[in-house]
């Protein structure tokens, strides 16, 4: 701290604290008797009023909850520091950050709850996000884990002009932070928000592009601090009330920021005093005192002034963050941030694939000397040789993309790795769409992108410097070739075809019974530090994004990383699937914590689950079978929970029997619960999930003699009460209930 | 040896002054009537243990090199050295053995006016004296504790249970290996009585390891305890603003001082000026209502939980009684003048004592007892008011010094200090150590001497330490010294402290100079620097930190048992004069040079104040080496 700060930052708690005891004392005038069943809750989080959860373990869900949590707030006020003769005020100012985060969440939670007494709109309302629920938060937490995220800038205040502020978002984008938006600060007269400067210039926000804009009012930044509470809660397996070990999990795994831009007010340096009990410095770009020295953030407290294109910069260094930027030579910004950005029709300049034209990308690995290193070839004419109408735009062209890679560990089974990545690079190209994959594939480039210069022969520029940055292992040599004429990408395309095909007959054969080794993934244990994921060749990973293939990849390109070698052992039980090398690695790298593992079981020592599983799987014991709940979905379901509430059960590496969480590949697995019946035991899953594994799970039931299965699993469409499913099952006679009691 | 003893402290010069012009002698005076020293005593080449004797040693070599028995140089310095830290030990731990006797008798309803003031701490001490909590009443967890804490005085066997639940590993494993862990508080003391009759342990290496033993037994048992039943009883103390010197006397005042140590009699005392009776008693009398002040480390304890202003240090007792306002001296134990009776003859002031243990002749005698410690309180108060309209006018001579400072900073307190209730935490700290804002820590305690500066050598090694970024922690009447020249105020940190300290206190809000306490409170020192190595980065053990400490203008046997526990438990210790024990070169040699290898802590003698300064930076220094800590951020 520094005095001024200090003073500033514990006026600012009394004034926001204040705030929020006079906004209820307004609500118990009004409504009297009947105010303190109010309910009070934010929208679709199992987290109640997720700060006052995590840092009391206090479930909020009426007002009178409410009442103790403001007069523990009250309690938590500091003096404000004498002029002269002034008493240590460093954990003052920390307490008095926290009693503003406590009134910060009570006021935003009054907003959802009362919409009337504010205006009558929720935070959600037109661009505004506002609280974020935990379905976003588990999506989100995933990226946080594979790295994809490095983390968050929560930025408080506006730019001096929306040029500048299009430069710091572009620069957090470009690093893949995830940006938060609040308060505001004066520009020309005005209080606005950056969020506002970006909407003004008509910058897609969201979370889809991690630009995500909480609400004007500084009591909204708390929505950056309770989805941070979460984030430990949820993925750290940490119990709510536990709140030092909460905070020390941000402040150890979180790697957020504070940027203030614009001038700071005595509730933003409050708010500010708050977000360094979890670790998260500030950096501002007015002059305000600096807090160097270390120790309740891991760096410099607060650093001021900063000019703004050097802000994000030392918001990275001054938390510590390590990020590598690509610097790939095309002439659009380039960063993950970008990946989920959607380019509409009227955006776009060109296109392939789809239904306009035919297109595939492959990966194939070839010798050392086929290959020269960095060559990028266009077999035919650029997209800015043909000429179009500026009316008749987007027009498609037929596009083959052939990736060649050398390299003295890279293995014909890594080729469909590889080509995965392609979706992921080319998306991260600003003013790029990328679906699908193979010859399914549906690729866009927007007129902005093309009038910056973007041209078809940058996806190879992209590509060849992201495999050789990503896959340094795998990959010693790439060239890249790319089609753009009719009949040579029909003719190749045929051959591709053919490559796709022998891949998935060799996949087909990859059981477990056929290999002798697993292979881990401990990704997670950053969160769920006893959670360990075994990967076979018949069951994936359960957030879906890692194969057996894939564990084996990364065992190669880092031997020392988070994908390990699990030799098998004797099989001790194959129908359960339990091995005595697997009991004994995931013993010892469960921190002690799970000694057995029956892989395929769900009733009996199952799998643990870290939190970011694609589905649950629960039992529903009256039924005799298992529902599955895919995330995303967000109603409810028959055993009376949503996904949220059930995944705060399954999660934080814990066996919990009766409850798994899954891939969704999974389910058409031959290994799929086998101890229980497997595919006979789903009596409900959701529509999505049926839709989306379609076929493939038709082909299952077809398999294991149930070819009607499908249509006699409900979904939500069809019930999601539990007594009216059981007589939905009992009319259509579903196999479940001729099977052995569960329970 | 120091002839001119003019101080530098203004209000200290007036009333010496005054004193002298009064025919009064005080200390400087009686101190320079005593000069020369007997060369003899210093060098600690004197035996009286019997009847042989008294034998002396030629320093010179050229008389006798033994006494009658044939004890030489080595075994007779290292004799007195064992005995007198014994008395030190004694003194302290028998300090903590009323407070744990208190505790006891709170306990079981037997007090009036006391009660469990901090439960918290209350609680946690308990568990770490394995009480069982259960849902037991607080009243029975107290009387376990007690009774637990004054079984550690009369363990015969076994070990000191904090020697055991606190220091860090390797402390253990060289007090166990050197078999200097104590086992008993009381135990220790017997023995070093024991050993030094003559015919007893002749070996001056086992006599000074049969030394650190009888400190432990202080500094991790009679202290340590005394720090926390205080706590318990009185609550843990936080930051306060107070003032200090002599100038808290106030001539329209009632004034009673406070002297002595333990705070069972002072807190009663404040608590009693408080009664609205006897407030309106004093208006009637003509008074603006009751001042209580406080000298020596009685001061320091109802200085650091209630901000009651410290009339002086030690040195001052006497001129407290010259400015003519005090109405009552109360004294308890230790560090009380025999001079004082002298006093009393010239001045209205009633002196007052209350311990069955420290009788002075010429004082007024009310036995203190804590079941009626209120009553007893009031009456005594009563006694003062009632005094107020006998001061003599003519010797009234009040003095403006008085300076602000901040106190009250504990082990417990600097987790909250630096990191809140939520983030409670030693890691800003021990980062700023790290890093090298801050250098390493030292702790400047114990007494004031008119041998040295009388007192102002404290504040210069405390300013020379500071500017070299060296956070200094204070007790006793070192720190009422620092108060005095505002060391111990937030604005000193932009005065005298280094930019590195400088930007830590300003984060923070802290003085440069952090006052921990009275002088039992040592203990918090320790169990601060156990909270340092806990948090982890600098150092593993309590002789890996980067820390250093002195009692420079040292007079009092407590100080040698002070200097010779944190000498045990890994530390470096400088004193301005050596203890009586020159006249062996063995002696000094083990103190000074070859306890490090079994400690790793070792004694200092220097009597320039900015070259102790120095002597402690540079081991500061050498252990910032040693681990390996990142060069100094400023230099």
């Amino acid at each position: 701290m520094s005095k001024m700060i200090a003073t500033k930052a514990i006026k600012g708690a009394h004034k926001i604290v204040s705030r929020a005891e006079k906004a209820i004392e307004k609500i118990l005038t009004e409504y009297k008797d009947k105010a303190k069943d109010i309910n009070i809750a934010f929208p679709d989080t199992a987290y109640y009023l997720p700060f006052i959860y995590a840092m009391t373990g206090l479930k909020v869900q009426k007002l009178g909850d409410v009442l103790p949590i403001l007069e523990y707030a009250k309690s938590l006020l500091p003096e404000v520091p004498s002029d002269e003769l002034w008493l240590p005020y460093l954990g003052d100012t920390l307490n008095a950050g926290m009693a503003t985060l406590f009134a910060e969440e009570i006021i935003e939670a009054l907003k959802y709850s009362l919409p009337e007494s504010f205006g009558g709109k929720t935070p959600t309302h037109d661009f505004w996000i506002g609280f974020t629920n935990d379905m976003i938060l588990r999506e989100q937490g995933i990226k946080l884990v594979d790295g994809r995220m490095p983390g968050f800038a929560a930025i408080v205040g506006a730019a001096p002009d929306t040029e500048t502020a299009k430069k710091i978002i572009t620069q957090l984008q470009e690093r893949n932070i995830l940006v938060f938006m609040s308060a505001t600060s004066p520009v020309n007269g005005k209080q606005i928000c950056i969020a506002e400067q970006l909407a003004e210039e008509g910058i897609q926000m969201g979370w889809d592009v991690f630009l995500v804009p909480h609400g004007t009012d500084i009591t909204s930044t708390i929505y950056a601090l309770n989805f941070a509470s979460r984030a430990a809660m949820s993925f750290g397996g940490i119990q709510p009330g536990k709140a030092k070990d909460i905070l020390l999990y941000n402040k150890e795994r979180v790697h957020a920021f504070v940027i203030a831009l614009g001038e700071v007010d005595e509730e933003k340096f409050a708010t500010a005093a708050g977000a360094i009990n979890f670790g998260f410095p500030v950096v501002a770009d007015t002059d305000i005192d600096q807090i160097l020295p270390t120790g309740i953030c891991t760096y410099e407290h607060v650093v001021s002034p900063v000019e703004h294109d050097k802000i994000v910069n030392k918001g990275i260094e001054i938390r510590g963050l390590k990020i590598k930027v690509s610097k790939i030579d095309i002439p659009v910004p380039f960063g993950s941030a970008f990946e989920g950005e959607r380019v509409r029709k009227e955006q776009t300049y060109v296109e392939f694939g789809g239904k306009y034209s035919p297109a595939f990308e492959l990966v194939q690995m070839k010798s050392m000397e086929e290959i020269e290193n960095g060559k990028i070839e266009l077999i035919g004419p650029e997209c800015d040789e043909i000429k179009v109408e500026p009316e008749k735009l987007p027009f498609a062209m037929p596009l083959g993309i052939i990736v060649e890679v050398a390299g003295r560990k890279m293995q014909k089974d890594f080729e469909s790795i590889l080509e995965r990545q392609i979706h992921h690079y080319l998306s991260f190209a600003k003013g790029i769409f990328h679906m699908g994959q193979r010859n399914q594939n549906w690729i866009r480039i927007s007129k902005e992108a093309f009038n910056s210069g973007f041209r078809i022969k940058h996806f190879g520029t992209i590509l060849v410097s992201k495999f050789l940055e990503d896959f340094p292992a795998l990959v010693d040599k790439i060239q890249v070739k790319i089609y753009t004429e009719e009949e040579k990408v029909n003719q190749l395309m045929k051959e591709a075809m053919k490559i796709y095909d022998e891949r998935d007959t060799r996949l087909a054969g990859l059981t477990d019974e056929a290999v002798d080794t697993f292979y881990s993934c401990t990704l997670c244990q950053s969160y769920a530090p006893n959670h360990v994921c075994v990967i076979t060749p018949e069951k994936l990973g359960l957030c879906g994004a890692y194969n057996w293939l894939d564990g084996k990849a990364a065992y190669e390109i880092n031997p020392k990383g988070m994908n390990q070698p699990i030799p098998k052992g004797k099989c001790i039980d194959p129908i359960k699937g339990e091995w005595e090398g697997v009991n004994k690695f995931v013993y010892e790298n469960s921190n002690r914590a799970i000694e057995r593992f029956y892989n395929y079981s769900i009733m009996e020592f199952p799998t643990t689950s870290c939190g970011c599983f694609e589905c649950i799987i629960a039992i529903l014991p009256e039924c005799n079978g298992f529902m599955v709940v895919n995330r995303g979905y967000s109603g409810m379901t028959p055993c009376g929970m949503g996904f949220s509430t059930l995944a705060g059960t399954v999660g934080g590496g814990n066996q919990t029997p009766g409850f798994l969480g899954v891939g969704r590949l999974y389910l058409i697995s031959k290994k799929f619960l086998v101890p229980e019946g497997g595919l006979k035991r789903i009596v409900w899953m959701t529509k999505e999930l049926k839709e989306t594994l379609g076929e493939k799970l038709k082909k299952r039931c077809e398999e294991i003699g149930e070819p009607d299965l499908l249509d006699k699993i409900a979904d939500e469409t069809i019930t999601t009460d539990p007594q009216e499913l059981l007589e939905y099952l009992t009319k259509v006679n579903h196999p479940a209930l001729t099977l052995p009691p569960l329970m | 040896m120091v002839t001119e003893t003019k101080t530098k402290d203004v209000a200290t010069n007036i009333l010496k002054q005054i004193s002298e012009e009064r025919m009064i002698d005080t200390i400087w005076e009686r101190y320079l009537q005593q000069l020369p020293q007997c060369g003899f005593g210093l060098l600690g080449l004197c035996c009286k243990n019997c009847n042989f004797g008294p034998c002396r040693i030629d320093p010179f070599g050229e008389g006798a090199k033994t006494g009658i028995c044939g004890a030489d140089a080595d075994v007779i310095s290292a004799r007195n050295l064992l005995r007198h830290t014994a008395a030190g030990s004694a003194c302290h731990s028998d300090h903590g053995r009323e407070l744990a006797h208190t505790l006891l008798l709170v306990s079981e309803g037997k007090t009036e006016g006391y009660k469990i003031a901090d439960k918290e701490k209350l609680y946690r001490v308990a568990k770490e004296f394995g009480v069982q909590i259960d849902n037991k009443p607080e009243n029975v967890i107290a009387k376990e504790l007690a009774i637990k804490m004054l079984e550690e005085f009369g363990k015969q066997e076994g070990e000191l249970l904090f020697c055991r639940t606190r220091p860090p590993e390797k402390q253990q494993k060289i007090w166990t290996e050197n078999k200097i862990l104590p086992r008993g508080i009381d135990r220790e003391v017997v023995e070093a009585m024991a050993r030094t009759h003559m015919g007893v342990d002749n070996d001056y290496k086992n006599l000074i390891l049969h030394t650190m033993k009888t400190a432990l037994a202080d500094g991790w048992g009679g202290s340590m305890i005394a720090t926390e039943v205080t706590d318990i009883l009185f609550r843990t103390p936080r930051p306060v603003r107070a003032k200090a010197n002599l100038g808290v006397l106030k001539e329209d005042y009632v004034n009673i001082v406070v002297h002595g140590h333990v705070p069972i009699l002072s807190e009663m005392i404040v608590e009693a000026s408080l009664d609205k009776e006897l407030v309106n008693l004093a208006k009637q009398k003509g008074a603006k209502g009751i001042n209580i002040a406080g000298i020596c480390c009685t001061a320091n304890e109802i200085l650091v939980r209630r901000g009651i202003p410290v009339a002086g240090n030690m040195l001052q007792q006497e001129l407290a009684v010259a400015t003519g306002v005090v109405e009552v001296m109360v004294v308890d134990l230790q560090c009380i003048m025999p001079a004082l009776k002298e006093l009393a003859k010239c001045y209205h002031t009633k002196f007052i004592s209350t311990h069955p243990k420290g009788k002075f002749e010429g004082f007024e005698y009310i036995e203190f007892d804590e079941s009626r410690g209120l009553s007893i309180a009031k009456e005594i108060v009563k006694i003062a008011i009632e005094n107020f309209s006998n001061r003599k006018k003519e010797l009234v001579k009040t003095v403006s010094e008085e300076q602000s400072l901040i106190a009250g900073f504990t082990t417990e307190y600097v987790y909250e200090m630096l990191g809140g209730k939520y983030r409670a935490t030693y890691r800003p700290l021990n980062d700023a150590i790290r890093d090298g804002r801050i250098r390493g820590v030292a702790g400047l305690v114990g007494c004031n001497n008119p041998k040295l500066l009388s007192g102002y050598s404290h504040f210069i090694i405390a300013k020379e330490l500071i500017k070299h970024d060296v956070l200094v922690v204070e007790t006793g009447c070192a720190a009422i010294e620092c108060a005095k020249y505002g060391l111990l105020t937030p604005e000193a940190a932009f005065q005298y402290a280094g930019k590195g300290l400088q930007e830590v206190c300003k984060a923070v809000g802290i003085p440069p100079v952090l006052h921990l306490g009275s002088c039992v409170d040592n203990s918090r020192i320790l169990t601060a620097c156990c909270a340092m190595v806990a948090e982890g980065g600098i150092g593993n053990s309590l002789d890996e930190l980067p820390v250093a400490g002195a009692a420079f203008e040292w007079y009092s046997e407590k100080a040698i048992a002070i200097g010779w526990y944190f000498v045990a438990s890994g530390l470096l210790v400088v004193f301005g004069t050596p203890f009586h024990v020159s006249g062996s070169k063995n002696v000094i040699k083990f103190c000074t040079e070859e306890v490090e290898k079994i400690t790793g802590g070792k004694w200092v003698f220097e009597p320039d104040p900015i070259k102790a300064a120095h002597i402690m930076i540079e081991h500061i220094n050498k252990k910032r080496q040693l681990l390996k800590l990142k060069p100094m951020m400023y230099e």
